[in-house]
C-alpha cells in the first residue's frame, strides 16, 4: 500500500518504489540509480534491467531540467478524467537522457507551447489526499 | 524463395458497429467462408489459434468456446494475443507449428466484438492501455499516444494536417468499394479537417472506428497446400518485433522502431526490397500511423511519408498501392480480426481476385500489423 496516492486515477498500490510518494510529499523528485552499473532510472525502479545485480539500487534526486519534445491536447478522456478536459499531455527530455511523460500545468495553453522550450517538474497536490507531478514552463 | 508454408484459405465477416450476434457466431461465419474458399472441411483442420484482445471479451478463455462451436474438438486450440496485431501473431505461431511438423493445416481465427461492452466499459479500458503505474494516472489513451507521434513528426519533418487528412480521403475512397467495410461514404479533405479534435493534432476522421468482426486465415504446409489449391499464397517472409510499452520509453518518436525491425527481418527472409512490393496493407489505426508506416517499411525515406500521399503514390495506380481495401480507417478496426483481414486482402490481390480494387499484376504483397502504440509489430511478405 502507499502508491495508490500517486495520480488522479491509480491502478497500482503495492510496489518496491512506494517511497517515491513520500519523497514527492517532501517536494523531492527522486529517481533510482544502480550502484554497480550506474544506470539511472526515472520513473524509479528497484530492479536493474541492465546488469541484474542484487540489491544494487539507491534513491537519488534527478536533474530537474526538461526540454519539451512533443505534446497533445486531449479533448476526450478515459474514465475518471472527464472533468479535466481539455488537458495537455507531453513528453520532455532531461540532460541525463531521461524521457518522461506527464501532464502540463493547467495554467498553460497549447498556443504558448513550443517544442524545445524549457520545463521543470513540480509536485502537485490533488483532491482526496492524492499527489502527482506535472511539467511547468521555467519562469512561467 | 522459400515455399514451405502457404495461406490456402481466407474469410472475414463484414466489419460493423454492432454485429448483433455472439463471438462464436461471428467466428463461425469467418471460418466457414475460409473453409469454402479452399474447399476444406472442419475435419481437415489440425489445430486452431484464436486471437483477440481479451479486455473486450466477456467470455473467459474464448478459444475453448469458439473451438467447441466450430465443432473442432478434440483438435488442439489456444489463444494468441498482442492487442491489435493478435491475428498476425497467430499466423506467426501457425508458421512455427507447421514448420516444426506438429501440424499441417492450422486455422487462425481473429475476432473482436467491441459492442460486447458498454461505451462506459470501453472508456475505462482505454485508460489502461499505457503503463498503468506511471502513464495511465495522467489520462493517457491511444489517440493521444499517436497524437504525440504526429506532433513530433510534423515538427521534425514539416508534415501537415492536410497530408494526414489525405490518408483518410484515400481510405474512404476504397472503403466505399469494399462491401465488408464499416464506412460506405467517401469523405473530403474538408470533412476530415473540420471533424472534431480528439487529441490535437488528430481529429475524429484521423482515427479508425471500433468495430465488430471476425477473420480467418488457413495456413498449410507446402505438401498440403499443393493438394488443397492451385493458387497457394506463400509466406515468403515473416518478421516480428517489440518496443517499450511506455510512451516516453519508445526508441524513437518520429516512427515505430518495432516496424523497422520487423520489416528488416521479413525483407531479409523473403530476399526482397521495399521497391519489389506491388501492394501493401499497413496498420493505419490513425492517419499518422500510415504515414510513418510508409517510411518505416522503406516505401520512402524518413520524413517523406507526407509527400508520398500528397503525390498520390499510394493510390491503386501509384508507385506503391497501400490499403486498397479501405484500411483500418475505412474498414473499421475489430482489434483481434484486423491482421487476418489485412492478410485476406493481400491474398485476394495476389490471386487476382480483388475485383474493382485489383492492383494489376500484383505478385508480391506486404502486410504490416501493429499492436498498441508501436508496441508490437508483425510484417509478412506474401508471394504468388
Ligand atoms: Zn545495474
Amino acid at each position: 500500500m502507499g502508491f495508490e496516492r500517486f495520480g488522479k486515477v491509480s491502478y497500482v498500490s503495492e510496489t518496491k518504489v512506494k517511497d517515491f510518494v513520500n519523497y514527492l510529499e517532501q517536494g523531492k523528485i527522486m529517481g533510482t540509480q544502480c550502484r554497480i552499473c550506474k544506470k539511472i532510472y526515472f520513473p524509479p525502479q528497484m530492479d536493474c534491467n541492465n546488469c541484474y545485480s542484487k540489491d544494487s539500487m539507491v534513491w537519488r534526486e534527478i536533474v530537474n531540467e526538461w526540454t519539451l519534445i512533443t505534446y497533445t491536447t486531449a479533448h476526450f478522456a478515459p474514465t475518471g478524467f472527464e472533468d479535466d478536459i481539455p488537458y495537455i499531455l507531453a513528453i520532455a527530455e532531461s540532460p541525463e537522457g531521461i524521457r518522461l511523460f506527464a501532464r502540463l500545468s493547467k495554467d498553460v495553453s497549447e498556443d504558448q507551447l513550443k517544442p524545445g522550450m524549457k520545463l521543470k517538474l513540480v509536485p502537485v497536490r490533488l483532491p482526496n489526499d492524492k499527489i502527482s507531478y506535472e511539467f511547468k514552463p521555467i519562469g512561467g | 524463395m522459400s515455399k514451405e508454408v502457404a495461406i490456402v484459405g481466407v474469410g472475414q465477416t463484414a466489419f460493423t458497429r454492432a454485429c448483433g450476434v455472439t463471438i462464436k457466431e461471428l467466428c463461425f461465419e469467418a471460418f466457414k467462408e475460409a473453409l469454402e474458399d479452399c474447399n476444406l472441411e472442419p475435419k481437415d483442420i489440425d489445430e486452431s489459434i484464436i486471437c483477440s484482445a481479451p479486455e473486450y471479451d466477456k467470455q473467459r478463455s474464448p478459444a475453448g468456446a469458439i473451438n467447441e462451436y466450430l465443432g473442432l474438438n478434440p483438435k488442439p486450440t489456444f489463444y494468441a494475443e498482442s492487442i491489435c496485431s493478435s491475428s498476425t501473431t497467430g499466423i506467426r505461431v501457425a508458421y512455427g507449428l507447421i514448420k516444426s511438423g506438429l501440424s499441417s493445416v492450422v486455422a487462425v481465427i481473429g475476432f473482436q466484438k467491441m459492442s460486447e461492452l458498454s461505451s462506459r466499459e470501453v472508456q475505462e479500458r482505454m485508460g489502461r492501455g499505457s503503463d498503468i503505474m506511471w502513464e495511465s494516472p495522467f489520462g493517457l489513451f491511444m489517440p493521444a499516444g499517436y497524437a504525440l507521434f504526429a506532433r513530433n513528426h510534423m515538427k521534425t519533418y514539416g508534415t501537415t494536417e492536410e497530408q494526414l487528412a489525405k490518408v483518410k480521403v484515400k481510405s474512404s475512397k476504397y472503403a466505399f468499394l469494399n462491401p465488408k467495410a464499416i464506412y460506405q461514404r467517401e469523405v473530403t479533405l474538408e470533412d476530415v479537417l473540420n471533424s472534431r479534435v480528439i487529441a490535437s493534432p488528430l481529429k475524429m476522421y484521423d482515427c479508425c472506428a471500433n468495430a465488430d468482426g471476425a477473420s480467418c486465415v488457413i495456413v498449410a504446409s507446402a505438401e498440403k497446400a499443393k493438394k488443397i489449391t492451385d493458387t497457394p499464397i506463400w509466406i515468403a517472409g515473416i518478421g516480428s518485433a517489440s518496443d517499450a510499452l511506455s510512451i516516453a520509453k519508445k526508441t524513437n518518436l518520429t516512427g515505430l522502431t518495432c516496424t523497422v525491425e520487423a520489416a528488416r527481418q521479413a525483407y531479409a527472409m523473403a530476399k526482397v526490397e521495399p521497391k519489389d512490393i506491388d501492394v501493401a496493407e499497413v496498420h493505419d489505426c490513425f492517419t499518422i500511423a500510415e504515414i510513418m508506416a510508409y517510411e518505416n517499411l522503406g516505401f520512402c525515406k524518413p520524413g517523406e511519408g507526407g509527400k508520398l500521399i500528397e503525390e498520390g503514390q499510394t493510390y491503386i495506380d501509384g508507385k506503391i498501392p497501400v490499403n486498397i481495401d479501405g484500411g483500418l480507417l475505412g474498414k473499421g478496426h475489430p482489434i483481434g480480426a484486423t491482421g487476418g483481414s489485412q492478410v485476406r486482402t493481400i491474398v485476394q490481390q495476389l490471386r487476382g481476385e480483388a475485383g474493382k480494387l485489383q492492383v494489376k499484376g500484383a505478385e508480391i504483397g506486404l502486410v504490416h500489423n501493429v499492436g498498441g502504440v508501436g508496441l508490437y509489430a508483425n510484417v509478412l511478405i506474401l508471394r504468388r
